[in-house]
């Protein structure tokens, strides 16, 4: 029995995060997880700065997933005021979120790719994923951290819908024809993913897994259709379900979300409704609170927000879907083998920074 | 100069190995910095090459405001690159803490805790300007450009801790 600490530096992946593992042998037997490493204060901060500070602030929770949280911090402010967003803007922020969706899981499929040793995957994943990036910069005017929501609307209009629909089709269509058949046939990938890090769906239940993560343990759960926003109601989509809840089952979710969140923007860019895509001046917030949910590229984000009816809110509380994933690791990685650890951690698609925050 | 010295700074100035600490940043300058190693941008055409352990790194490079949770962590592992070492800031977070200035779980901006060389600013910085960055690190390895003067005074963590508790 031996006792290996590995962090809060981890070789592989990008965030500072602590795990200690007993080992019998190669064979985990018990994990613990330190986190807290990325802790800013973000809730503490977004307290102390008025509304219009407070979305470049929250934007930074997370830079993966950035338009996510501004979406959220401007729908708990209409959703307090009452104010009325623009159908235009509506498909606008279904287009930012499902490119953001897009880029987030070929990221993740990247990183997936790297850990288990397959280097020209990752490649070819970071290559499709400079396209998505070109599309969100040519709407946004930034590859990161894009700016785009306030409360009542969004702040940049799709100018070019053609030059998007062209790109977005070219994923698909890479994805279709490369990245799919190759993470679901190729032995090497099999042999890594295939059975490796089991989260039977009672676990995922009791742990109130959300996202790819439930869905990939046989939970069909996805806020995109059971308490449609923005414009989702009006658009068709499928939600992939697997039953197996391994590695393997949350590399092919990712993957088909990845063609369905490019059928998504498809969709949008057409139906999208001539008008204006926000109100006028920022709104004052009245007093008042709210509970908003939306499903982010990891699952399903919650943001409460409470006004007194100041410039600044009373509260904001952020709980991301990481956070509720978190746990799983546990009990994926008891009785697996060691050298497999940094892939079921990532399977989780772990965003710390959103956790901590 | 001495034909070791010579082919060293050749070595430096070649192929410089990165060490990429995440100091409580929100992975924004970090995806862009990952973005850097692959086909587009193509860091490795300078030689610059990711390195998983800071003990076989060159240049580290640092992004976050420095969070009071990695401060200690970050100057153990500053203390194991080995010398000539240059540290490069990441973003506007380890330069001025960007938004979450003021924020009491952070003891940040990076000069507090480490000496830095070069700074790469941007929320996040784009590929292209981390690479310059990364090039202008090694050339500061090589002895081609003259390294930033650092402060004497550098306040240790314990004082900082001190100060604002």
């Amino acid at each position: 029995m031996s006792k290996i600490p590995l962090g809060p530096f981890h070789p592989a992946l990008e965030e500072p995060y602590k795990i200690e593992v007993t080992c019998t042998g190669e064979t985990i037997t018990d994990a613990e997880i330190t986190v807290g490493f990325n802790f800013r204060g973000i809730e503490w901060l977004a307290e102390r700065k008025n509304y219009t500070q407070g979305i470049a602030l929250l934007e930074r929770v997370c830079g993966i997933c950035s338009n996510v949280h501004t979406m959220m911090f401007c729908r708990a402010v209409e959703s307090i005021g009452a104010i009325e967003v623009p159908e235009r803007a509506k498909y606008i922020r279904v287009v930012m979120a499902e490119a953001e969706r897009l880029h987030s899981h070929l990221l993740w499929a990247g990183v997936a790719c790297n850990l288990i040793g397959f280097e020209t995957l990752f490649m070819t994943c970071f290559s499709l994923r400079e396209q998505v990036m070109d599309v969100l910069e040519g709407i946004s005017g930034n590859r990161v951290n894009y700016a785009m929501n306030r409360p009542g609307g969004v702040n940049r209009d799709i100018t070019d819908p053609a030059s998007v629909l062209a790109a977005i089709r070219t994923i698909a269509d890479v994805t279709t024809k490369q990245l799919i058949p190759v993470l679901t046939t190729d032995p090497t990938v099999r042999a890594r993913c295939a059975g490796v890090g089991i989260l039977t769906r009672e676990d995922a239940i009791a742990y109130g897994a959300v996202g790819p993560m439930a869905r990939a343990s046989g939970i069909d759960i996805d806020l995109r259709k059971s308490a449609p926003y923005e414009a989702y109601d009006q658009l068709s989509f499928d939600v992939p379900v697997r039953q197996e809840g391994d590695v393997f089952a949350r590399i092919v979710i990712r993957a088909l979300e990845i063609l369905e969140s490019c059928k998504l923007i498809e969709q949008a860019i057409e139906m999208m409704p001539v008008g204006p895509i926000a109100g006028g001046l920022f709104p004052t917030v009245p007093e008042g609170e709210a509970c908003v949910r939306i499903e982010a590229p990891r699952g399903e984000v919650i943001y409460y927000m409470a006004s007194n009816g100041t410039d600044m809110p009373a509260r904001v509380r952020v709980r991301t879907p990481t956070f509720a994933n978190m746990p799983t690791a546990r009990v994926m990685a008891l009785g697996q083998g060691l050298s497999d650890l940094a892939l079921i951690q990532a399977s989780i698609d772990p965003c710390y920074s959103c956790t901590d925050r | 100069m001495n034909i070791f010295t010579s082919l060293m700074n050749t070595a430096r100035r070649k192929s410089p190995w990165v060490f990429h600490a995440n100091a409580g940043s929100c992975n924004g300058c970090d995806i862009e910095f990952m973005t850097c190693l692959t086909p587009r941008y193509d860091a490795e055409q300078l030689g610059i090459h990711h390195e998983g352990s800071p003990r076989h790194a060159d240049i580290i490079v640092v992004s976050g405001p420095v969070t009071r949770t990695t401060c200690e962590a970050l100057e153990t592992v500053y203390g194991q690159v080995p010398d000539p070492k240059v540290v490069v800031a990441l973003g506007s977070c380890p330069a001025t803490c960007n938004v979450f200035a003021g924020s009491p779980t952070i003891v940040g901006p990076l000069d507090r805790v480490l000496p830095v060389d070069v700074y790469v600013p941007g929320c996040p910085p784009r590929p292209d300007a981390i690479i310059a960055g990364l090039a202008e690190a090694a050339a500061i390895l090589a002895g081609d450009k003259p390294r930033p003067v650092h402060s004497a005074a550098q306040p240790s963590i314990a004082d900082s801790a001190d100060s604002e508790a």
